[in-house]
C-alpha cells in the first residue's frame, strides 16, 4: 500500500517503521537526548539556519552545479544524464554539508572538542576542517587499514590541526573506528560532540544528518525544473551508510513519478563472502547505535565488509533506507568493485571528472541502466565526491606505480 | 524465591556487601573458562556476571575487547554461553548469574527463544549495555515473564530527572556505573561513588552494586563500605590476557585468576 508521505519519519522515539532507535549505553542517553532538543530547536530558530546558509554559500560553495554530462550521455545513448557536483564542494564531497550543521549545534551546546569516524577520509577531512574553521579541538579515529589506503586524507586532517587516531581493533576499518569514537564520547561526554559521518547512529543522528543533508536535493529539485521544466525520471546515488543518498532522494521522495536507486558496494560479489552490501546480503540487527541491516553471522556477530571503496566498507546501512526499502520506494541494487572501476575510468576519459571511488558505483549503475532507457528520460546521478583521493588505489589495481 | 533477592537478603543479614565477579564466557577457550566460572563462588565470588561475547563491544575497554575476541575466535556462540550456565547449575545452585553483553547476539537468537533458554539454563538476570530504558521493553517483558531480571545501569550522567526513567521496571539490583567511560578505565573516588550510591538509594529500595574502575583488595572494600555490591571485571580478565602473554600453563591460569578473586573477595569482606 502506497503510503501519503514518505517524508514524516522517524517517530519521537526515532523509529523508521521497525528500524533507528536509540541503542546506546546509559552514559550517552542525556546527552544524546539533549542534542535532539537541540537540534529541534536550532531548526526552528532563524539565526542558526541563516548561519548555516551563510556557510553553505560562502564556506562550502552551495548551491553545487546541476552539470549535464553530455558526452557520456551521448557514449551510453539513451537517457540524459546530468551530475549533482557534490565533489565540488569545499574539501571535495558532500560530507561537509552534515559536518558543517553538527558543528554549528556542538557550538550551540557549548561543547569544545568534536570527534568523528572515517572511512574514506572524507568525513574525517570534513569535521577536520569545520573544527578548525571554529576553533574546536579534534580527534578522528580511522581503522589502520584505511589510513594506509587514504594517506592523502590522513595527511590533510593533520594540517588541518586534527589528532588522527589509528584504529587496529577488529578489521581495523570503519566499523571498528566507529567503536573507538564511541568510546571516546562516553569517556569526554562532559565537553565532546560526536559528529557522525552518515544517516546512522542513535537517533536524532540518522535524521539530523539527513535533513542537513537534503540541501542536496532540494537544490537538485530547484535547478532541474530550471534547466528542463520538469522533475527528473530517476535518481541513482552510492550507499555506504547512505547520507548522499538520502540527501538526494529526501526531498524527492513523495513526488511518485521520480524513482530511485541506491548502489551498494557488492565487492567481489554478494554472492561472496567479500562485499559490503547490507540490503543484498544482511539481515536485521543492532549495532552503533541503531536497529538496522547488518552483514552479521547466525550468532549474531559482526562480519567484517568489503569494498575497493573505504568509504563504502561498512556492515551497516542508515535506518531510514532499511525502511524505504522494505516500503519499496527506492531501489536497492549494487555495483562491483570491478564496475566501480570501469565506470571511474569513463569518467576520466569522457567528462573529465576524476570521481570518487564511492561515487563511481553510483556511476556504474548509470552506464547499466542508461542505455535501455529513452532519450527523454532525465537521470541525475549524485557525484557525492572527487577522486584525487583514491589514485593510489586505482593505480594499484590497474597494475601502475605511481 | 529469585536467587539475586535471595543472596542480598542473606547479605544484609551478614551485614556485608556482594562480590560480584566478570568473566568473559569462553575466553580464552570453552574448558579454562568453564574451570574459572566454576571455580568463582569457593574464591568469594556472590554473585557472576557472566559476558557474552560480542565482535563489537563499543561499551567496553581493551581489556574485555580483547577476551570477547579471544573467546569468538576460539568458537565461543550464544549456545555456549548458555551451555556453560547449564554445566556451572549442576554444581551450584545457589550463586546468581547475570548474563552480560550487547543486543544484537540476543536478537539474532530471537528474543523469546533465548529468554526461554536463558531460564531453563539457570540464568537469573541480564545487564544490555546498549539496551536504554527507551529500547528494552521487548526484551525485558519476556525476561521478566520467565523469571529473569533486567538490571539497569545508571551512571555519572543520570540526574535526578534521569534516574526516575531508570528505575522504572528495574529488578534485581542496580548497577552504578562510577565513571563516565569505558571497563577497565578511570577509578572515581570512594566519596563521589558514596554520594551517587546514597542518591540512587533515595528512588529506589533495590540493592545498589558499584562497577568500573575496581582493580584493588582495597579499592573493593572501599566500595564495599559504601553500596551493596562491588563488581570486578577488566583487573581479573587482564590475567588471562597477562598469563597467555606469558605462556602459562592453563591450570596456572586458573589459579591465578581465582587467587586474586579471592583477594578481592577479602577486601570486599573487609569493607564493613
Amino acid at each position: 500500500m502506497a503510503l501519503n508521505s514518505y517524508r514524516t519519519g522517524p517517530d519521537e522515539r526515532g523509529h523508521f517503521g521497525q528500524y533507528g532507535g536509540r541503542y546506546v549505553s546509559e552514559t550517552l542517553m542525556p546527552l544524546v537526548l539533549q542534542v535532539e532538543q537541540e537540534f529541534s530547536e536550532a531548526m526552528k530558530d532563524t539565526s542558526f539556519l541563516a548561519e548555516l546558509d551563510e556557510l553553505n554559500r560562502q564556506y562550502i560553495g552551495r548551491p553545487s552545479p546541476l552539470y549535464l554530462a553530455e558526452r557520456l550521455t551521448e557514449e551510453l545513448g539513451g537517457a540524459k544524464i546530468y551530475f549533482k557536483r557534490e565533489e565540488l564542494n569545499h574539501t571535495g564531497a558532500h560530507k561537509i554539508n552534515h559536518a558543517i550543521g553538527q558543528v554549528l549545534l556542538a557550538k550551540r551546546m557549548g561543547k569544545t572538542r568534536v570527534i568523528a569516524e572515517t572511512g574514506a577520509g572524507q568525513h574525517g577531512v570534513a569535521t577536520a576542517t569545520v573544527a578548525a574553521r571554529f576553533g574546536l579541538e579534534c580527534t578522528v579515529f580511522m581503522g589502520a587499514v584505511d589510513i594506509e589506503r587514504q594517506k592523502p586524507n590522513v595527511f590533510r586532517m593533520k594540517l588541518l590541526g586534527a589528532e588522527v587516531k589509528p584504529v587496529t581493533s577488529g578489521s581495523a576499518t570503519l566499523k571498528d573506528a566507529m567503536n573507538d569514537a564511541l568510546r571516546d564520547w562516553v569517556t569526554n561526554v562532559h565537553d565532546t560532540f560526536y559528529i557522525i559521518g552518515t544517516v546512522a547512529g542513535p537517533h536524532p543522528y540518522p535524521m539530523m544528518v539527513r535533513d542537513f543533508q537534503s540541501v542536496i536535493g532540494r537544490e537538485t529539485k530547484e535547478q532541474i525544473m530550471e534547466m528542463e521544466g520538469r522533475l527528473p525520471d530517476s535518481l541513482v546515488a552510492c550507499l555506504g551508510g547512505g547520507s548522499n543518498a538520502l540527501g538526494l532522494f529526501h526531498p524527492f521522495l513523495d513526488d511518485a513519478d521520480v524513482k530511485m536507486f541506491a548502489v551498494e558496494a557488492a565487492g567481489h560479489g554478494v554472492d561472496t563472502d567479500q562485499h559490503a552490501a547490507s540490503i543484498a546480503g544482511g539481515s536485521p540487527g543492532v549495532l552503533h547505535g541503531n536497529r538496522t541491516y547488518l552483514l552479521q553471522t547466525a550468532d549474531g556477530q559482526i562480519e567484517e565488509a568489503h569494498s575497493i571503496s573505504a568509504g563504502l566498507d561498512y556492515p551497516g546501512i542508515g535506518p531510514e533506507h532499511v525502511w524505504l526499502h522494505e516500503q519499496e520506494r527506492v531501489t536497492y541494487v549494487s555495483a562491483t568493485d570491478k564496475e566501480a572501476m570501469d565506470a571511474f575510468q569513463l569518467c576520466c576519459r569522457k567528462e573529465g571528472i576524476i570521481p570518487a571511488l564511492e561515487s563511481a558505483h553510483g556511476l556504474a549503475h548509470v552506464i547499466r541502466m542508461a542505455p535501455e532507457l529513452p532519450k527523454d528520460h532525465i537521470c541525475v546521478l549524485n557525484l557525492s565526491g572527487r577522486g584525487d583521493k583514491d589514485i593510489f588505489t586505482v593505480a594499484k589495481e590497474l597494475g601502475e606505480e605511481i | 524465591m529469585s536467587r539475586l533477592k535471595n543472596c542480598f537478603d542473606t547479605l544484609r543479614a551478614e551485614n556485608r556487601a556482594a562480590f560480584v565477579t566478570f568473566v568473559t564466557a569462553g575466553d580464552p577457550n570453552r574448558d579454562v573458562s568453564q574451570k574459572i566460572l566454576n571455580g568463582l563462588p569457593a574464591a568469594g565470588a556472590d554473585i557472576i556476571e557472566l559476558g557474552m561475547p560480542f565482535t563489537d563491544p563499543s561499551a567496553d575497554g581493551p581489556a574485555i575487547d580483547k577476551a570477547a575476541q579471544r573467546a569468538i575466535a576460539a568458537g565461543a556462540s550464544m549456545l555456549q554461553t548458555l551451555d556453560m550456565v547449564r554445566a556451572f547449575r549442576e554444581q551450584d545452585t545457589e550463586t546468581p548469574i547475570v548474563l552480560m553483553g550487547y543486543f544484537n547476539p540476543i536478537f539474532t537468537y530471537g528474543i523469546d527463544r533465548f529468554c526461554t533458554d536463558a531460564s531453563s539454563a539457570g540464568v537469573d538476570g541480564m545487564i544490555i549495555v546498549d539496551l536504554p530504558p527507551e529500547e528494552d521493553d521487548e526484551l525485558r517483558l519476556p525476561a521478566n515473564a520467565k523469571g529473569i531480571d533486567i538490571i539497569r545501569l545508571t551512571t555519572p550522567t543520570s540526574d535526578d530527572i534521569r534516574l526516575p526513567v531508570i528505575l522504572d521496571g528495574a529488578s534485581g539490583f542496580v548497577y552504578y556505573v562510577a565513571v563516565a567511560g569505558v571497563t577497565g578505565g578511570k577509578s572515581a573516588t570512594a566519596d563521589d561513588i558514596g554520594d551517587a550510591v546514597t542518591r540512587i538509594k533515595r528512588h529506589t529500595d533495590l540493592p545498589v552494586a558499584v562497577g568500573f574502575g575496581i582493580r584493588t583488595p582495597e579499592q573493593a572494600s572501599d566500595i564495599a563500605a559504601r553500596a551493596d555490591g562491588a563488581v570486578v571485571g577488566s583487573a581479573i580478565v587482564s590475567l588471562i590476557e597477562q598469563g597467555l602473554e606469558q605462556g602459562q600453563p592453563e591450570s596456572t591460569i586458573v589459579e591465578n585468576v581465582l587467587n586474586f578473586t579471592q583477594s578481592l573477595a577479602n577486601g570486599v569482606r573487609s569493607g564493613r
